[in-house]
């Protein structure tokens, strides 16, 4: 995908909008940070490369205006999750799909470069990356350095989009395994299972990032992980309370989680929180034969019912 | 909570003010001996159970949690019993993946009239939560 062609329809798309919201360089060459494009001088700031990560359509259901977003196959997913459940007017929306090629985890690079200053960060075409820093260039390919959700990743093409900067990919990986890192875990003894999430849970210092960078969480000032009628969660920092913190965020979003990874991308203490979403996703898959954010006609699971459920049995004590 | 006895558990119910409250009621009325370990919360309808209510019981010092509604489609608000279906299960099939025993969790369904099958939920669940022993340890339900 070129670069130029992006621009360009950028600068067509400006004509009917009042703000398009894509990528340019951040402070430092490993950051991409989003910019709100609203002059067509603006559009040469624009830059598209592995290292645009965040997913732009957060944004949508804050904005009141007529809004042109750049989006991956990923962040696709939440624009169609939105129109289920009605949560943006798609006549206000053009959406501007890149077919991605997968991005880098900036954390998985600093861990290779031992968090030394960047000075230049290049793409070969072999799909690699060469991050120079003061004690020399390190070369990695994509691959070694991608986040955990390219590697199911099943939608590299946007799955809704009004114009495609680039020629629609198909998706190489595995669609049976997609979930397989969820199976293996919940393989494991009741015991470690629990060790293992009072470990990461323990982390917690409940800033609240993740819930903040949620596409899906919605709810913004009326979230109830910070109301104190109903008192939800205490001000007391202990592992109850944290381990609540990401239970509400987890139950709020199940079978809505379009597992866009943004969540996990920005907590500052590593914590593997979409694990616990993907686990209700590959449930939903199994219960309602349902997945999130993929055809627009659907229903989330939860916001309905069927009179008779045929994967869901009666339990017996 | 309350303090409880040595061998007293704790236990929640959440039940519908329409079907199993009523059927409470009846087990009561008819003097059908039943387990005391089981602390009752009555709702609207088992629709109105968050399965955050379950969450919130199970990490605050509850050993178990028993959620009943109208038997489907006999519910009084005609679709809540079918919502809670849908949630429920999902918070069952959670559970264990967080490493709590599935079976510190049950739902069903249970009508006014029946007093004698309310008594052997309770009676069977409660055995069901003695044998999984207490969640908490002393020094976390004080926390």
């Amino acid at each position: 995908m070129s670069l130029d062609k992006l621009k360009q329809i950028i600068t067509d798309v400006m004509k009917e909008v009042d703000v398009v919201i894509g990528y340019k360089q951040g402070f430092d060459p490993l950051h991409a940070t989003p910019c709100f494009i609203t002059k067509p001088e603006q559009v040469d700031q624009v830059i598209w490369n592995p290292l645009c990560v965040q997913n732009l359509t957060s944004y949508l259901t804050s904005l009141k205006k007529k809004v042109g977003v750049v989006v991956k196959g990923c962040d696709s997913r939440t624009i169609v999750q939105f129109m289920q459940e009605g949560l943006i007017d798609r006549s206000k929306v053009v959406v501007i799909g890149i077919p991605c090629t997968g991005v880098v985890s900036v954390r998985k690079v600093l861990e290779k470069v031992k968090h030394e200053p960047i000075e230049e960060v290049k793409f070969g075409d072999d799909g690699t990356v060469i991050v120079k820093t003061p004690s020399g260039e390190t070369k990695m390919a994509l691959s070694e350095v991608a986040p955990d959700k390219c590697e199911t990743c099943q939608y590299p093409t946007p799955v809704v989009y009004d114009h495609l900067a680039g020629e629609p990919i198909k998706s190489t990986k595995d669609p049976q395994s997609v979930f397989k890192d969820i199976e293996e875990f919940d393989k494991k003894s009741l015991e470690e299972k629990k060790a293992y999430w009072e470990k990461e849970f323990d982390r917690c210092i409940r800033c609240y990032a993740c819930r903040n960078a949620c596409p899906m969480c919605v709810c913004q000032d009326s979230c109830i992980a910070e109301s104190r009628e109903p008192h939800w969660v205490s001000q007391k920092s202990n592992l109850t309370e944290k381990t609540m913190f990401h239970m509400i965020h987890a139950l709020h979003l199940a079978g809505r989680c379009v597992e866009c990874g943004e969540c996990e991308r920005v907590c500052p203490m590593g914590i593997p929180v979409n694990k616990l979403k993907r686990k209700i996703n590959s449930d939903m898959k199994v219960l309602f034969g349902y997945e999130p954010g993929v055809k627009p006609e659907d229903k989330p699971p939860m916001f309905t019912f069927s009179v008779e459920e045929k994967n869901i049995e009666e339990h017996k004590l | 909570m309350s303090e409880v006895g040595p061998k007293e558990l704790r236990i929640v119910g959440f039940l519908c003010n329409w079907c199993s409250y009523g059927g409470a009621d009846t087990a009561g009325v008819s003097r059908f001996k039943q387990p005391t370990d089981l602390r009752i919360i009555r709702v609207p309808c088992s629709g109105r159970v968050d399965p955050l209510f379950v969450v919130k019981a199970l990490l605050n010092g509850a050993d178990g949690v028993l959620v009943s509604g109208c038997h489907p489609r006999d519910c009084h608000y005609s679709d809540g019993n079918f919502y809670a279906r849908r949630r429920l299960e999902m918070l069952k099939r959670l559970l264990p993946f967080l490493g709590i025993d599935d079976k510190r969790f049950h739902y069903t369904w249970i009508s006014a009239s029946e007093g004698q099958r309310w008594q052997q939920t309770v009676t069977d669940f409660t055995k069901q939560i003695h044998k999984l022993g207490p969640l908490h340890s002393g020094k976390e339900a004080q926390q």
